[in-house]
């Protein structure tokens, strides 16, 4: 049976995993290989790598840590930020990145989308998507971390990037991020039902009974989480146990090491 | 030595990085006389089949594929390229693949999401060297939206169960397929490729 994944997500700002509340406040936090060792060593089943700066400058150091996780954890990751262009995506899976998410760069030029699933496969190509709701009640999609309304739809965005070539969709929801007051359900099962593509709810964990509320059959497929894991509010490990007694399908890791 | 085929697609970084792991020396490489010399050959691969197998036939190294599978090599496709080894492909078109192995690639089934993307079990249907030291229902990541159906029920070591029995470990003699992706399956994985180096001796 198909596992629901657990993904722990880490900003990345000059070579340091960071993490701020609504984008703001950043703090610095940790070294990103030796985090994603340990989270790989939790049992955590993929992880998310953002350059949050993602200028020129950056940029090399931040391909520098993408090839050093490669070499370090045998799991899948995908890689955002400042992705613009199928150079972009070039330069980050040839660095052993297996999955790219875009963001604003597909809002400003949707056929990317297209370009990168025909020349890398949809199976990489990552959307994601920030959300907020409006006064009329729908949700409509944000770029540059929450601050500009596209003026698009969500939902009608979700649809739009599957028939692109999308492969899975990253769902952000911008009031529930960093207050762990649990994921927007509602928000999630409802690009979950406009798509046939793989759901990652993003946004709000703050408690075990969050991940599972989010992980039922019919809202998310994975589950991102940064600072509870960060923090070590939450153990990765222990998130699985509850999981497994509480009936949600997840990997249950192997105990032999690489020898 | 083993001969890594280069034909532009894919993360093939994380398998060098997995081969290094068991100390097995490999190179990338798209040149004949290479893939000639080497102990075994892997195939990789991500992205289209049209692409794949067009870069294949143009630069010649679909033949030398096919030789040296003759020649009693051992040979292993990891995702698409374990789906190179079929007849035909009905991905965007109809495609020829290499025919080393009888079968076809098709959509799958659309009562599932697709991509099929995640950890998924393998569940045993014959015993063979490739699944010493594993557990029944080991888990391993796979990503893909097409899958092998038509296939011969001898050649299938180990399935998976999305919207159906899914091909994941395939072999017929030196030939072998893993649809999922072992360097990118944590423990499991490693444990596959050892498996597949001590196959080749």
């Amino acid at each position: 049976m198909l596992a629901k994944r657990i993904i722990p997500c880490l900003d990345v700002d000059k070579g340091r995993v960071v993490k701020g509340k609504k984008f703001q406040n950043i703090q610095d936090v940790a070294d990103p290989v030796s985090l994603a060792k340990k989270y790989n060593e939790d049992g955590a089943d993929e992880l998310v790598f953002y350059d949050i700066t993602a200028s020129n400058e950056t940029r090399d150091i931040f391909i520098d840590v993408v090839e050093k996780v490669a070499a370090e954890v045998a799991i899948p990751f995908t890689v955002g930020g400042g992705i613009r262009a199928i150079e972009d995506f070039h330069k980050v899976l040839r660095a052993g990145a297996d999955k790219v998410s875009i963001n604003s760069a597909a809002v400003d030029n949707p056929i990317l989308i297209q370009e990168a699933a025909w020349k890398f496969g949809s199976q990489c190509v990552v959307l994601s998507i920030d959300a907020k709701e409006n006064k009329d009640g729908n949700w409509a999609v944000y770029t540059n971390g929450g601050r500009i309304d596209t003026g698009l739809d969500a939902l009608e965005w979700a649809k739009r990037g599957e028939e692109l070539g999308a492969g899975e969709i990253v769902i952000n929801a911008i009031d529930t991020d960093g207050e762990k007051n649990g994921y927007n359900l509602s928000l999630t099962q409802a690009i979950a039902q406009s798509v046939n593509i793989p759901i990652v709810a993003s946004g709000g964990a703050g408690k075990l009974e969050h991940f599972q509320d989010v992980l039922q059959p019919d809202v998310a497929d994975a589950a991102l989480a940064a600072s509870v894991f960060h923090y070590n509010e939450i153990s990765v490990s222990q998130l699985k146990q509850f999981l497994v007694e509480n009936g949600v399908p997840v990997r249950k890791r192997r105990v032999t090491p690489w020898k | 030595m083993i001969a890594i085929v280069d034909y532009g697609a894919g993360n093939i970084k994380s398998l060098q990085f997995a081969l290094k792991k068991l100390n097995m020396h490999s190179c990338v490489t798209t040149d004949a006389t290479q893939i000639r010399n080497s102990d075994a050959i892997i195939l990789p691969g991500v992205g289209a089949f049209k692409d794949a197998i067009n870069e294949l036939q143009q630069s010649g190294l679909a033949t030398t594929l096919k030789e040296e599978v003759s020649n009693g090599k051992k040979l292993l496709g990891i995702c698409l390229g374990m789906q190179l080894f079929y007849e035909n492909s009905y991905e965007d078109g109809v495609w020829e693949g290499l025919g080393l192995l009888k079968g076809n690639v098709k959509k799958m089934n659309d009562t599932v999401k697709v991509p099929h993307m995640g950890w998924n079990t393998l569940t045993k249907h014959r015993n063979s060297p490739l699944l010493k030291d594993t557990v029944e229902e080991e888990y391993v990541y796979f990503v893909h939206s097409y899958a092998v159906q038509d296939y011969q029920q001898n050649t299938l070591v180990s399935s998976t169960n999305y919207g159906g029995i899914v091909p994941a470990i395939v072999q017929q003699d030196n030939v072998i397929g893993m649809q999922f992706h072992p360097e990118k399956s944590g423990e499991a994985g490693i444990q596959l490729l050892r498996n597949f180096k001590e196959l080749i001796g």
